[in-house]
């Protein structure tokens, strides 16, 4: 029927039919009313052509009825839409809490992809049928975006701040990866391929790839490499926070305000430690921007969240 | 068509002064979304580094910048003047207030020249490849403070400038000027100054009275 | 009547050196100086756009190495939107009709506005440079941190440019709601003001408080490439997204710049070509200035996938959705104009008819974009290029020769031949179909916007993109010879060719340099085509004697 011609993207996600639902559905309402517009202009222009016969008494310049009528109309279709999208929407700030947490960097002009496992991969991203997946997105230089278009999910890595993107992969394959948003010279290539696994043969590629260290394994040696816990271990003479079970719980601050310890709030301890001082303890702490970096940084924060094993409540992380 | 009137396309030199006017209060609007865009980059680095942007703030000078407070306010007040003495035909004490003014204005580049200049010195200037040293407890933005100080002093002290070099022109153009003509540039004039002394009493208290 | 104008100094007679028209504060000259340049920024913008297409035509990099690819499209985008699309009608058919159709004899500040074409041309010099130089990488949206650490390309030049150039829309702004608010003619009450004026008025609003955030925006990225202040830099405690608001906030509002004239120029001519008032005149005058105030309030749909909170974009989409009523009740009462007329298919009304169609499609398209979760899969695809070419290629470009054709007697005094004005008229509504109908399909099965390659299955559909680019291109060519032509052979064209209400046809053709020989008293509403008693005759090439054919 469509001769080798794609008319529409494979759909390979838990989400990607809820969002198709949307837009075949905006398809038939556009359709239908642009095709109604199309008609009625087309009438319009061949019955009252100059010359023609057709009745031109009655007629009226305005009318309040139809003018109230058209944009009250208008109003609901468009309240409607709106609702349908943002609540398909919405879902993107709430993966399950049991979902598979991988982080990806990138940088000018490739991904790089580690899995908790520490199994490191480059513009290539295996993940399991049928498992919720977390990738926590970072940026090594310009902003970036993650883009597989079978999944319908797209999300911006932003330098400085980590962004999440969720999806649960429902068919085996291999799809596309872009990068949508453009990061200079080589953005075209910047991309490749997601390999959608049953998760027997996801397992046996794991364990190909070696037994590396977990990531935050490495981000614990790092921890310690830095010094850090010269100051937080249990042991240091100097008085720092604690870190066992932070991740995930409020933080009283020096200001006395409150924050919850999420992702956001571990980075800026890390690079400005002067900014949001845990109440209680001096601000001694020096900032560690332009020693760490992403890379690291993702380590880091794996290893701050293993310490926190209940996970935390209500999923706040992607906050 | 008036022989009094600027543009063919006025009748009557009042209606050209109000059109001058209205044109006028347009363009200050147009500035105000400027420093407004300026303003909220501002601010919204002001609440991210509350600390930084305090601690650093300190190192402004609190006398100069109050005493250019002062001069640029009694510009207003000598334009004002200007504008009231136009508007009563006398053309001498016009002239005088509106050189007063002027010469404020440029009192007032000259204590903000001091000011870079003892920044720079002091070594809180972090642009044109200037050494920056910052013995506060967050360096990084404290020296975002400085570049943001300086970008939006620079850019009212640039305003400020072309509201001179005006003053200027319209005194150079003033003998051969008719009356209306007078009254309706130093009312288009003075509108512009007051807008630029205005943006100044946001900046002073913004940029200098964090936290003192 | 004719015969009047003959024997009248038009303003074209008012000398044809060099001096003349270069040091003219004459509304209507200053309009042409403002066409001939924005038509030269329209070929090299469209130059740019042809090689792109040549290159998009092969999935792999056949054509040009990707550096270059980059430039292009950087150019195309920034030449078409700040040199051609923002000034395009407001620069030359606002400023020669406004103070026509308002019965005054010039703008406000004729020296403000012969300023501000001179401010153009002064910005314009920057970014030829940056073309000459070696061209500009970051694409229009100047995003940090690309822009500002990492491109290579005359980012500065280029940024300067389009900050100079936001200066000359500044000052025809106020020109234009000075002029509006004070030089109306007798009788002339708001509403009842053309559409056009009413338009134009709404887009000097926006450009008058849109512009100076675009003009910061651009200061602090200049100011971060030359003295290295950190103001979008993370590393320096600076945020890239501050950027994106910051420009979303002027150019999001600088598509209603671009669009708002557009649907100006198409209330005239419908009205006019179809002998009826426009219907529901009231509610197209204020959904104009409906537009122009949400405008301000959505750009933050462009960074739905940005980073930015979930809640900002709920906000944003659903404000969103709300500036798109205005468009829908603009597009139901243009179509109910036709009902019960009297319709003719000259040029301008073939254009206005294909804006019709092209502009609905392209804001339907736009339902899609702005419904959170379909915008997460299509955003920066080709359904966003598709999108907003539809409003602004087969909108607003289309509106605009729609007004050249409608006005081009009044301006030149001459007529243009009607049928080469139709065929062109359908080879850019057949070669705009081609050319961006497919990239809908394009964007939605995945294929990324700003690709110098892509993958093979894609192929099929660019192909018949790049195919259409090549009628589109011919369909904008066209215009460019017989108008050309029309200029020193066309038939002399009477006052009021097309048997038009409003005051600029109350005028001779071309108008004697202050406009109005009489000034005009306004008594009527606008638009009053259909009233009893009122016999408006229509221009007929066959039945001048000037020996020019039709053909």
């Amino acid at each position: 029927m469509s001769f080798g011609i794609p008319f529409a993207p494979g759909e390979a996600s838990s989400s990607a039919g809820s969002v198709d639902t949307l837009f075949y559905a905006l398809l038939g309402f556009t359709g239908a009313l642009g095709g109604f517009l199309t008609l009625l202009v087309v009438g319009y222009a061949v019955k009252y052509r100059a010359g023609s016969g057709a009745n031109r008494t009655g007629e009226r310049g305005r009318s309040l009825p139809l003018e109230i009528g058209w944009t009250l109309a208008s109003l609901v279709i468009a309240f409607a839409i709106f609702g349908w999208g943002a609540t398909l929407f919405v879902r993107r700030d709430h993966p399950p809490a049991d979902a598979l947490q991988i982080a990806g960097l990138g940088k000018q002009w490739m991904w790089e992809f580690r899995h908790p496992g520490g199994q490191r991969e480059i513009d290539e991203l295996h993940v399991p049928v049928g498992k919720p997946v977390v990738v926590s997105l970072a940026s090594q230089d310009v902003i970036h975006s993650f883009f597989v278009p079978a999944f319908r999910v797209k999300q911006d890595a932003v330098p400085g701040r980590t962004t999440h993107v969720w999806f649960t992969a429902t068919e085996p394959g291999r799809y596309h990866l872009f990068c949508a948003e453009y990061c200079g010279t080589q953005h075209s290539e910047m991309g490749g391929w997601v390999d959608v696994l049953p998760p027997e043969q996801y397992a046996a590629w794991l364990s190909g790839q070696g037994e590396g260290e977990t990531l935050a394994a490495a981000g614990e040696k790092l921890f310690r490499a830095l010094g850090c816990s010269g100051c937080h271990g249990a042991s240091s003479k100097v008085r720092a926070p604690p870190l066992d079970n932070v991740y995930g719980r409020p933080v009283a601050l020096a200001n006395r305000s409150t924050v919850i310890a999420d992702e956001r709030y571990l980075r800026d301890s890390i690079l400005q430690p002067a900014k949001e001082v845990a109440a209680g303890y001096e601000p001694v702490m020096p900032s560690f921007d332009g020693l760490v970096d992403e890379a690291e940084l993702q380590m880091l924060l794996a290893y701050l969240k293993s310490l926190s094993p209940q996970g935390p409540p209500n999923n706040e992380a992607i906050r | 068509m008036s022989a009094s009137t600027r543009s063919v396309a006025f009748d009557t030199p009042a209606r050209e002064k109000a059109a001058d006017a209205f044109g006028m209060w347009v363009f200050v609007g147009s500035e105000a979304m400027l420093f407004g865009a300026v303003m909220l980059v501002f601010f919204v680095a002001r609440v991210s580094y509350g600390p930084a942007f305090a601690a650093a703030s300190k190192h402004l000078s609190l006398t100069l910048g109050t005493l250019n407070t002062a001069v640029l306010i009694t510009s207003s007040f000598t334009m004002a003047l200007a504008h009231f003495y136009s508007d009563a035909r006398r053309w001498r004490a016009a002239v005088g207030t509106l050189a007063a003014t002027a010469l404020l204005g440029i009192a007032f580049l000259a204590i903000k020249g001091t000011e870079y200049a003892m920044e720079f010195h002091e070594g809180i200037a972090p642009v044109l490849g200037a050494p920056f040293t910052f013995d506060g407890p967050d360096p990084v933005h404290a020296a975002f403070f400085f570049g943001l100080y300086f970008t939006m002093t620079a850019l009212h002290g640039l305003h400020l400038a072309c509201g001179i070099i005006v003053v200027a022109g319209l005194l150079a153009l003033w003998r051969g000027a008719d009356a209306s003509s007078r009254k309706r540039r130093v009312q288009a004039v003075g509108l512009y100054w007051h807008f630029v002394d205005v943006v100044w009493v946001f900046l002073f208290p913004v940029l200098y009275l964090i936290n003192r | 009547m004719s015969s009047d104008a003959a024997t009248q100094l038009s303003y074209l007679d008012e000398g044809a050196g060099p001096r003349a028209w270069l040091l003219t504060t004459d509304h209507k000259r200053v309009a042409w100086l403002y066409l001939v340049s924005l038509t030269a920024f329209f070929f090299l913008g469209g130059a740019f756009a042809v090689l792109m297409r040549l290159e998009l035509a092969t999935p792999g990099g056949d054509l040009v190495s990707d550096d270059v690819y980059n430039r292009l499209f950087s150019l195309h985008g920034i030449i078409m939107v700040w040199f051609f699309l923002v000034p395009s009608i407001p620069a030359t058919l606002g400023n020669f009709l406004l103070p026509l159709m308002i019965g005054a004899r010039d703008l406000a500040f004729p020296r403000l506005n012969l300023a501000s074409w001179y401010v153009f041309v002064f910005g314009s010099l920057f970014a030829l440079f940056s073309v000459l130089a070696g061209g500009v990488d970051t694409g229009w949206t100047f995003y940090t941190p690309l822009s500002t650490l990492y491109a290579n390309g005359f980012v500065s030049t280029a940024a300067m440019g389009v900050f100079i150039v936001g200066f000359s829309s500044i000052m025809t702004g106020i020109n234009f709601i000075v002029t509006v608010h004070t030089l109306r003619a007798p009788g002339l009450t708001w509403f009842r003001l053309p559409i056009f004026v009413w338009t134009i008025y709404a887009t000097a609003l926006v450009m008058v408080l849109a512009t100076p955030v675009l003009a910061a925006s651009l200061i602090l990225i200049v100011l971060e490439r030359v003295f290295g202040i950190g103001i979008f830099n993370p590393d320096l405690g600076g945020d890239p997204l501050l950027f994106q608001h910051l420009f979303w906030f002027y150019s999001h509002p600088a598509v209603y710049i671009m669009i708002l004239p557009g649907m100006g120029v198409v209330s005239e001519v419908l009205p006019c070509f179809s002998r009826r008032p426009l219907f529901g005149y009231k509610a197209v005058a204020l959904s104009s200035m409906a537009i122009a105030v949400f405008g301000f309030l959505v750009w933050g749909h462009h960074m739905f996938v940005s980073g930015q909170s979930a809640y900002a974009g709920v906000i944003f989409s659903f404000l969103s959705f709300c500036v798109a009523i205005p468009s829908a009740i603009k597009v139901f009462n243009w179509s109910l104009t036709l009902r019960k007329g009297e319709i003719t298919f000259e040029a301008p009304m073939l254009y206005a008819l294909f804006f019709l169609a092209l502009f609905t499609f392209g804001g339907l398209a736009g339902l899609f974009l702005a419904a959170l979760a379909v915008d997460v899969h299509v955003h920066d695809t080709y359904f966003v290029v598709a999108h907003f070419h539809y409003i602004m290629v087969g909108g607003m470009v289309t509106a605009y020769m729609a007004g050249l054709h409608f006005w081009w007697p009044k301006m030149t005094g001459r007529m243009y031949s009607e049928t080469w004005g139709r065929i062109a008229a359908a080879a850019t509504f057949i070669g705009f179909n081609l050319t961006f109908f497919p990239q809908f399909v394009l964007g939605f099965l995945g294929m990324p916007r700003r690709y110098h390659t892509y993958p093979p299955e894609f192929q099929f559909w660019h192909v018949l993109s790049s195919a259409g680019a090549v009628v589109l291109a011919a369909g904008y060519l066209m215009p460019l010879f017989y108008l050309g032509w029309s200029l020193f052979r066309g038939a002399r064209a009477p006052d009021n060719p097309w048997g038009a209400t409003g005051l600029e046809w109350q005028t001779a053709s071309p108008p004697p340099p202050h406009n109005f020989e009489r000034m005009p008293r306004v008594s009527r509403p606008p638009y009053a085509y259909a009233m009893k008693g009122l016999k408006h005759e229509r221009f007929s090439p066959h039945k001048e004697t000037t020996g020019e054919t039709a053909a």
